[in-house]
């Protein structure tokens, strides 16, 4: 099976280095925030209480790298539409590869690509706003932004399996995706200071809220229990819970 | 290479449930070319996509090239190849790259894989395209792609679900002239699924006729032909005479189903061929002019119709 993944993988890496674009333009919406929404934030955060610690680009970066996952990993399903739409999946389906291996190849392509997007949108941080942040930290949350990955676009997989429809699919998402995004605090910290009490409660529901605390954590050189332990757990329980939803969708035997 | 008992399928859609298939029994021996005939809707390709483990049965029991599918489909996948409607190959890949991993998926390692990639692409005329983007090929190639890749494992049974639909003519023919060599050289057990009456008629040692998610008759293409009682005559006539005529016809010998419509006169007799000339002097003898006349030798549209009181196209339109 671990021949198959990889086969699998390598399949839809050539097909993606064919069309390069996409990656450019999966990078676009986050890119454009951190251009053009980021310098608003260094005087908003240092005037203001209630903001987590760190400068404002230690805030925003990792915000923006889970927006690109939301956006970009979450939309993952639509190539899979595709495949299905024009009989691959069926094809494929009719060998003997393990359903999984189908499943796994894909999220692995998937992480890749945004752990790409992710650097790029990191140096442009680093380069052009001089954002600083220990090394070591920028790796741990890297790693973070990795399972992200696994977690949106295994869901993504899920969700495409059950709704097969292109028109449906991206009304789904973008349903699922806007307020998930909104209630992660990404562009203002949703903290008790600044937030209604109901708002901060929603948002404590909200996994992808404690997985950005622990980004946010350790981009500031933060390595505390207190900030990266609930991130983390989420993370881990999140993305187990996709990767076994996705396969399960996978390996129904109904096609 | 296949044996199926009381097959069954049914769906379940906005809480109603649909029969698709209703209780299929079928034999295949190796080497048979076998066509299962119906309209859309008849239950084919749902039918197919049980035997190739796509679809899990909701009845009924079935061995597949020697494998049990309900208890073991990974091991019937081994064993057959199969090439769907649509076919199904990515746009955006290019043909060597479908058919190293087709090859590579059923075990083949990669050089074995392009290895008999060539071969097939020889034999069915799409060699040179390798490099191609799939999206770049014809249909006709495509589809002979398609093909290729259901059979790059040399599997001894092969499914081809309505191989020809959407093809121009001649692509048409070629792709007949590839499946009968399939089966001619090869010993490919083949089983495919039309509702081209010419196809079943030209391609098929065997056919199935299936309507309402059943086998309504079985055979020999001759063999079905045959139950049906000779061949089919129809006579212009004007439209006074027609009550003369049909009666004149009634009298031939081994004359059945004699039906009027306006002005046609049309009858079934044993053979068109000698029946015709008696049937023109006794008309003339009787000074009924004819405008046209017709022999037809019977087809499996006149099975269909038999088998299941409409035609082939009528229940297209039907289901429709």
């Amino acid at each position: 099976m671990v021949r198959e993944t990889w086969l699998v993988f390598r399949r839809h890496m050539a097909i993606s280095l064919r069309n390069p674009a996409w990656v450019m333009i999966g990078i676009m919406q986050p890119l454009l925030y951190l251009l053009l929404f980021g310098p608003l934030m260094e005087k908003i955060v240092s005037s203001t209480p209630g903001f987590p610690p760190g400068d404002s680009w230690q805030i925003l970066a990792p915000a923006l790298l889970v927006q690109l996952g939301l956006f970009g990993s979450m939309f993952a399903g639509f190539a899979l539409l595709g495949d299905l739409r024009n009989g691959v999946m069926e094809r494929l389906r009719v060998t003997p590869v393990s359903r999984l291996a189908l499943l796994l190849g894909r999220v692995l392509h998937d992480t890749v690509q945004l752990l790409v997007q992710a650097l790029l949108l990191l140096l442009v941080a680093y380069l052009v706003f001089g954002m600083r942040a220990p090394v070591a930290g920028v790796l741990l949350c890297l790693i973070m932004v990795m399972l992200l990955a696994v977690t949106l676009s295994s869901a993504s997989y899920a969700m495409a399996m059950l709704v097969r429809s292109e028109e449906a699919f991206p009304a789904l998402l973008t349903t699922i995706s806007v307020p998930l995004l909104l209630l992660t605090g990404i562009l203002i910290p949703i903290t008790t200071e600044l937030a209604p009490r109901w708002l901060y409660v929603l948002s404590r529901i909200n996994p992808f809220a404690h997985v950005m605390d622990a980004e946010r954590a350790s981009f500031r050189g933060d390595y505390s229990v207190d900030g990266l332990l609930t991130g983390s757990v989420v993370l881990l329980v999140i993305t187990v819970l996709a990767v076994w939803w996705g396969a399960r969708t996978f390996q129904k035997e109904n096609a | 290479m296949i044996e199926a008992r009381g097959l069954a399928r049914t769906f379940r859609s906005r809480g109603r449930n649909v029969e698709a298939v209703r209780g299929v029994d079928l034999d295949v021996h190796a080497g048979e070319l076998v066509g299962f005939l119906g309209p859309n809707g008849a239950g084919k390709t749902t039918t197919l996509r049980m035997l190739t483990t796509l679809l899990r049965p909701t009845a009924g029991s079935a061995t597949v090239g020697g494998v049990d599918l309900l208890a073991d489909p990974v091991g019937v996948r081994k064993k057959i190849g199969y090439v769907a409607q649509g076919g199904g190959t990515a746009p955006e890949c290019r043909v060597i790259e479908e058919i190293e991993i087709q090859g590579r998926f059923y075990g083949l390692s990669k050089a074995d894989a392009v290895r008999r990639g060539a071969e097939l692409a020889a034999q069915l005329d799409i060699e040179g395209l390798e490099q191609r983007l799939v999206r770049t090929l014809s249909g006709g190639q495509k589809r002979r792609l398609d093909i290729a890749l259901g059979l790059i494992h040399s599997p001894g049974l092969v499914f081809l679900d309505e191989p020809t639909t959407g093809l121009d003519p001649q692509s048409r023919a070629n792709l007949w002239e590839h499946i009968r060599s399939l089966r001619g050289e090869h010993n490919v057990t083949v089983f495919l699924t039309t509702h081209y009456l010419d196809e079943a008629d030209s391609l098929c040692d065997r056919i199935l006729v299936i309507d309402h998610g059943q086998i309504v008759a079985e055979g020999t293409p001759d063999e079905l032909k045959s139950r049906l009682s000779g061949d089919g005559v129809s006579v212009e006539v004007p439209f006074e005479s027609v009550a003369n005529a049909a009666e004149i016809a009634g009298r031939l010998p081994g004359a059945t189903e004699v039906s009027t419509t306006e002005n046609v006169v049309r009858f079934r007799v044993p053979r068109g061929d000698t029946a015709l000339p008696e049937l023109l002097r006794a008309l003339d003898a009787k000074d009924i002019a004819m405008t046209s006349i017709q022999v037809q030798r019977p087809s499996l549209d006149d099975v269909f119709l038999a088998m299941t009181g409409r035609t082939l196209r009528d229940a297209e339109e039907g289901h429709q």
